[in-house]
């Protein structure tokens, strides 16, 4: 019964989406206030029904209710309670319920802290918003029904992807798409804008902390997804410019892009076509990497068209919308007036730099992920593009872009001084070249590109400090009132220097472990030896393991250095019963920002096991790196200048009192 | 959920995902790593978007020994790779060829770049022809004055 409750729940939001979708565009064209502030209570009902049906299906899951068929495909009744809560979106109909739950929060979101938006901008924003959560409504009600019944019910059911079964991975997904939907607030920004005929520096003022946030969340998920990648697929790779990894990275480009130009059209109302088209785009590549995902097309373009009814009802959402969207822009761009003028050499030339890079490098890797699938579509050809040809381009697009991140903070916006900056960077660019020679000189010469590349990473960190302390006068004013000042700067600029520091520490991370780490491939025999960067490790042998819904098979190493044992490592094989599926958990040990990377193979005839091992030097370092972009956002979020309703609120009520008075 | 195709094949390709075995490595350290280096190039054919020296799929491991017997006979890096395409076609490249076929997927970002730059640079050029930087007129001057005065 509460199962089709919770179906029934999902109809109704998709009957409140489509109220939402069409009477408050009504108020906005007959100046109807009523139907308009309709927009806002519509969007909480509809975030409590879909709430509602989501919180539905994790009962379903947590009661292990095999009478419903997307239970009994993805769960068992041994899994631990943490997996069986997040197998609720280990699944593509469940995960799709997710995406739309996170859509009407947001909107749910915007009607809650939108009061001091204009009126008729937000029922239009919420209105588009309404659009989306309609169609995929319609999609999870059509296609992906996950409260679909299973009569009789099985006793037993067959159990989630073991690999999916990781608590990374558990909150890799919500993440992710907290970032990609977050996106749709831009969008629906950008469209009523579009509608509406009008823009200004408040429209952008109001964008913005959308676009940090979901970025901020976007760059968490993918980080986590690599991460995740790394230690549980068991190859010590961490990115492989995979299809479904790429879906994520392009929304998260032009993301990064729509942050820099959004920050152009709020101080300097220039780019304000520019950014409304990267708004739009930056979703569509969201949407876009839902249907790559959802739809199979990526397995193969035959796989897709064998089971078509899921792929394309997205495709169809994915047309209408992108195409809606483009076309509405080619239709009313030209009412949006151009705004400020600058120089080629000022902040916002360099933050233009930023986005023809960033969106050249958006282009290649969506050319790169679709021109295979293309190619054979159209001709029959077929190619691959992988890892090779990413790393060639985007790296080469890559390097220009990460020289220039310092300078834009130094430039002042409509004309700046580039041989001033050039000059006040000197020290950094200084400390970099000596960070490159030193690396080159300790690993007694080999490649030239990574000691360069490090020495890049050390000028980008050193460069954004140099921001800080410029602005602070520290060195020029007495140390007290250096560090008022230093405190007394705007939190975003704390946000910026942060995220291009974290992109520096990535950058070294990724360099280092690319060029430096050690690999090791070797049968081993309990108590052989073997050396792997600094370390010894001696095979111990292995034993036999149980858990709740897994046995396992662990082999023991014992780490030393210089002779004396410093940690173990347990690396361990599972099998998991419910699915005859067998996982490898590697063994990874901590040292510093560096790690050890033990992953078992195959048994051998003579009792040995066939054993890789990796010194990973830095490789935290990506990860830490992000983490510190991310903590970047979430500064530059805190902004008061963002906070748009608080100071206006305040002053009316200081007024009040005055007049009371 | 993002990467659930992905670990699914890997999962049905072949667990331990373990690729380059202890019996494959050759003994010239050289020669191996150049051996690594190419197989990082090639696609294991009946993997998803693995190359070879990642995957533990029997036919990347043909592929692998295969690379390997060229190298030990002395051919060069090209010269391995063209033999490899010659008999599994270009598929096997992960780094395209550029040739008619991938003009587009080569120049993508070269064109972008171009005609980014063009119109930015059309646009600075507009502007700067535009008479936002004209002097005042001496209505304006006199009008700026009074206002600087008071």
């Amino acid at each position: 019964m509460i199962i089709e409750l919770g179906h029934y729940a999902l109809v109704l939001a998709l009957a409140t989406a489509i109220i939402q979708a069409w009477l408050p565009i009504a108020g906005v064209t007959r100046g109807d206030r009523a139907l308009m502030e309709l927009a806002s209570s519509a969007a909480v009902v509809c975030f409590l029904l879909v709430a509602f049906s989501f919180a539905v299906l994790t009962f379903a899951y947590v009661t292990s209710d095999f009478s419903v068929r997307n239970v009994w495909e993805n769960s068992h009744s041994l899994k631990p309670l943490i997996y069986k809560m997040t197998g609720v979106w280990g699944n593509h109909e469940g995960s799709m319920l997710l995406w739309l739950l996170i859509l009407v929060f947001f909107s749910a979101l915007v009607s809650l802290f939108g009061r001091s938006l204009p009126e008729t901008l937000k029922a239009t924003v919420l209105a588009v918003q309404a659009w989306i959560a309609g169609a995929f409504a319609l999609f999870i009600l059509l296609t992906s029904n996950p409260f679909a019944r299973l009569i009789p019910a099985p006793g037993e059911g067959k159990d989630l992807n073991p690999v999916l079964q990781d608590i990374g991975l558990s909150i890799h997904p919500p993440l992710l798409y907290l970032g990609y939907v977050g996106f749709s607030v831009c969008f629906s920004f950008a469209v009523a804008a579009l509608i509406e005929g009008r823009i200004d520096a408040a429209w952008a003022r109001w964008v913005r902390p959308w676009t940090l946030a979901a970025w901020t969340c976007l760059t968490a998920g993918i980080a986590m997804g690599s991460y995740w990648a790394y230690y549980e697929l068991g190859w010590g790779g961490w990115w492989f410019w995979d299809p479904v990894e790429n879906a994520s990275f392009m929304p998260w480009l032009a993301g990064t892009a729509l942050l820099h130009s959004a920050l152009v059209m709020e101080k300097r109302e220039a780019l304000k076509i520019w950014t409304v088209l990267l708004a739009i785009l930056t979703f569509s590549l969201s949407l876009l990497g839902t249907f790559l995902v959802r739809s199979g097309v990526l397995t193969s373009v035959h796989a897709f068209a064998t089971d078509p009814t899921r792929g394309v009802f997205i495709l169809a959402i994915l047309v209408i919308f992108i195409g809606g969207a483009f076309s509405l822009f080619a239709l009313r761009a030209s009412h949006l007036k151009a705004g400020g003028i600058f120089a080629p050499i000022s902040r916002e030339g360099a933050l233009v730099l930023n986005n023809l890079i960033l969106t050249t490098a958006t282009a290649t890797v969506l050319t790169g992920t679709l021109y295979p699938l293309l190619l054979e579509a159209l001709t029959g050809d077929k190619i691959s593009v992988g890892a090779p040809f990413f790393n060639m381009t985007f790296g080469l697009l890559m390097l220009p872009l990460i020289a220039v991140v310092p300078f834009g903070p130094l430039l002042a916006w409509k004309r700046g001084d580039l041989a001033g900056a050039a000059q006040r960077l000197f020290a950094a660019a200084a400390i970099g070249l000596v960070v490159a020679a030193t690396c080159y000189y300790a690993a007694n010469g080999g490649p030239v590109l990574a000691p360069l590349g490090i020495g890049l990473g050390a000028y980008l960190i050193l460069g954004a400090l140099t921001d800080l302390v410029l602005r602070s006068g520290l060195g020029k004013v007495a140390g007290g009132v250096a560090w008022r000042r230093l405190t007394g700067l705007p939190r975003s600029a704390f946000g910026t220097a942060l995220a291009h520091i974290g992109l520096g520490i990535t950058l070294i991370g990724i360099v280092t472990v690319t060029a430096f780490q050690t690999e090791v491939v070797a049968e081993m025999k309990p108590g052989a030896m073997i050396d792997v960067g600094r370390y010894s490790l001696r095979f111990d042998g292995m034993r036999q393991g149980r858990g709740p819904n897994y046995t396992e098979e662990r082999g023991h190493f014992t780490v030393s250095r210089g002779g004396v044992a410093v940690t173990e490592i347990w690396s361990s094989k599972r099998l998991y019963p419910a699915r005859r599926m067998p996982t490898t958990e590697a063994g990874i040990r901590t040292f510093g920002l560096s790690q050890l990377y033990v992953s078992l193979g195959d048994q051998m005839a003579g009792g040995g096991i066939v054993v890789r091992i990796w010194w990973k030097p830095l490789i935290l370092c990506i990860w830490g790196g992000a983490l510190v972009m991310m903590a970047g956002g979430i500064v530059s979020l805190s902004d008061r200048r963002l906070r748009v309703g608080a100071p206006s609120r305040a002053r009316k009520a200081v007024l009040a009192t005055g007049a009371a008075e | 959920m993002i990467r659930v195709l992905l670990a699914l094949f890997l999962i049905l390709a072949a667990v331990p995902a373990l690729a380059v075995d202890p019996d494959e490595v050759l003994a010239d350290p050289a020669l191996e790593a150049r051996a690594r280096a190419i197989s990082a190039q090639l696609r294991c054919m009946v993997c998803q978007n693995q190359s070879i020296d990642d995957s533990n799929a029997e036919l990347a491991k043909d592929l692998r020994v295969l690379v390997r017997e060229r190298l030990s006979a002395g051919d060069s890096d090209e010269a391995v790779i063209s033999y490899v395409v010659s008999r599994y076609g270009e598929f096997v490249l992960l780094k395209p060829r550029f040739e008619m076929k991938t003009l587009i997927l080569w120049g993508m970002p070269v064109m972008l770049l171009v005609i980014g730059t063009v119109t930015l640079i059309v646009a600075a050029r507009r502007r700067g022809a535009r008479p936002a930087g004209a002097p005042l007129s001496d209505e304006e001057k006199e009008k700026l004055d009074r206002v600087l005065r008071s």
